[in-house]
């Protein structure tokens, strides 16, 4: 059964608080149980508590799977980049060191490499993935785009991604600010790393219920 | 139902586009995804036409990897039917030529004295690399058989007191008196080598391949 096509996954970093909520509930999944797929990352953890959740992207041109020497890695016709095939898997880590969004990881004790796979048992039948049911300031949100359209008006998302001369779309959206997308409608993500923040005032208009789009 | 594309989504729960049971929403309402025929892209972002063919024969996706066309399909069959068909002739002239060889030279292989009842006496025949085993069952009983299992050519080991001949790579069984398979993975008899006693010498005369 494949993940309906009108639901799709939303990372708004911007409003990640790292407190590990996705981190936990991953484990609980049971494509993968016990184990955690999804990255807590900290992006400057000498200057900033800002924290960013990594989980896979689902790329439309998965790189972890072009440069699988065994073909483990299959995406599923709703476009979900899963695990690798353990028949086929050789463990080599070609996947880990290829991925742009460093998703994939190699367990070298059962000789397999794992990945988020957005959930599969849950998302195919229309559930939420874990981590999008527990965060709490759903800064992974999973719905459809209309409902995101609604509750973050200031943002649009972005799933057109720029590492240096390689393009990648995915379907996992990155919530991105609205203003500058009108000439920039892609994440320039290697040009991005050397900038710094701005001076700027910020202006957040309170969402009087965050767990509106919950109901779906 | 009413097209609501491009309308507002009211997300209340109660709200007009959700009737039916609580949290649903009816598939109508939302936008459709933009390529929902086309999942690969490739990562030059060119069409699929432009693209080498392995990338065909390896497609990442699982409806292109699961896909199998009618002409790869009559292909198969046509080429495997071929190769039966080339392997009934590849048999036919495999026998025409063994005939062709004609029956193998004589061969002495030991002398009744040298052979006491219960042994055995290994030599090979017709050629050097065909192992055989010569077993004196009693006063008056010879038997010769191929050392090569039927199964998968391990050499076997006679067992006389059992009446048998075993062969120790995955337990085939074969009888001592007529060569042909008790119990384990051989379907087919031991080929028999036929024996002749002229005065005190025994002679291999010929060798004879069964298939049951």
């Amino acid at each position: 059964m494949p993940k309906p096509e009108y639901l799709h996954f939303f990372i708004d970093p911007n409003r990640c608080i790292g407190c590990q909520a996705c981190v936990q509930a991953c484990t609980e999944c049971d494509t993968h149980r016990g184990e955690s797929m999804i990255h807590l990352e900290f992006i400057d953890r000498a200057h900033s508590v800002q924290t960013v959740p990594v989980v896979c992207m689902h790329c439309e041109q998965p790189t972890c799977a072009e440069v699988c020497p065994a073909d483990a890695i299959k995406r599923s016709g709703d476009g979900v980049v899963q695990s690798a095939r353990k028949p086929r898997c050789i463990a080599c880590g070609n996947c880990v060191i290829a991925c742009p969004f460093g998703v994939p990881e190699v367990y070298e004790d059962r000789q397999i490499m794992m990945k988020c796979d957005m959930c599969y048992d849950r998302t195919s039948v229309g559930k939420k993935p874990m981590c999008a049911t527990v965060c709490p300031s759903q800064a992974l949100f999973f719905g459809t785009r209309e409902q995101i359209d609604q509750l973050r008006p200031m943002s649009r998302p972005v799933n057109r991604f720029q590492f240096g001369r390689q393009t990648i779309s995915t379907r996992v959206f990155m919530m991105m600010p609205a203003e500058p997308l009108t000439t920039q409608p892609y994440l320039d993500v290697t040009s991005a790393m050397s900038e710094h923040p701005r001076q700027r005032s910020i202006a957040l208009t309170v969402v009087s219920d965050p767990f509106a789009e919950v109901e779906l | 139902m009413a097209d609501r594309r491009g309308e507002p989504l009211d997300v209340r729960i109660d709200s007009p586009a959700r009737e039916g049971l609580t949290g649903t929403t009816p598939a109508s309402v939302y936008r459709p995804y933009e390529d929902a025929e086309q999942v690969t892209i490739a990562p030059d972002w060119r069409p699929a036409e432009s693209q080498p063919a392995w990338r065909n024969d390896f497609p990442i996706d699982w409806p292109q990897d699961h896909y199998v066309e009618r002409r790869d399909f009559m292909k198969f069959m046509v080429l495997t039917s071929l190769a039966f068909t080339v392997g009934q002739f590849w048999i036919v002239l495999q026998n025409w030529l063994r005939r062709r060889r004609g029956r193998p030279e004589l061969m002495r292989l030991s002398s009744l004295d040298q052979l006491p009842v219960g042994s055995t006496h290994v030599f090979a025949y017709p050629s050097q690399h065909d192992p055989c085993i010569l077993i004196r069952s009693d006063e008056r009983r010879f038997v010769a058989y191929s050392q090569k299992c039927t199964h998968l050519s391990c050499a076997v080991v006679p067992q006389l007191d059992a009446g048998v001949i075993r062969c120790p790579c995955h337990e085939g069984f074969f009888d001592l008196a007529s060569g042909r398979p008790i119990s384990g993975p051989p379907r087919r008899p031991l080929s028999l080598v036929h024996l002749e006693i002229r005065g005190d010498d025994i002679f291999a005369t010929g060798i004879e391949e069964r298939t049951l």
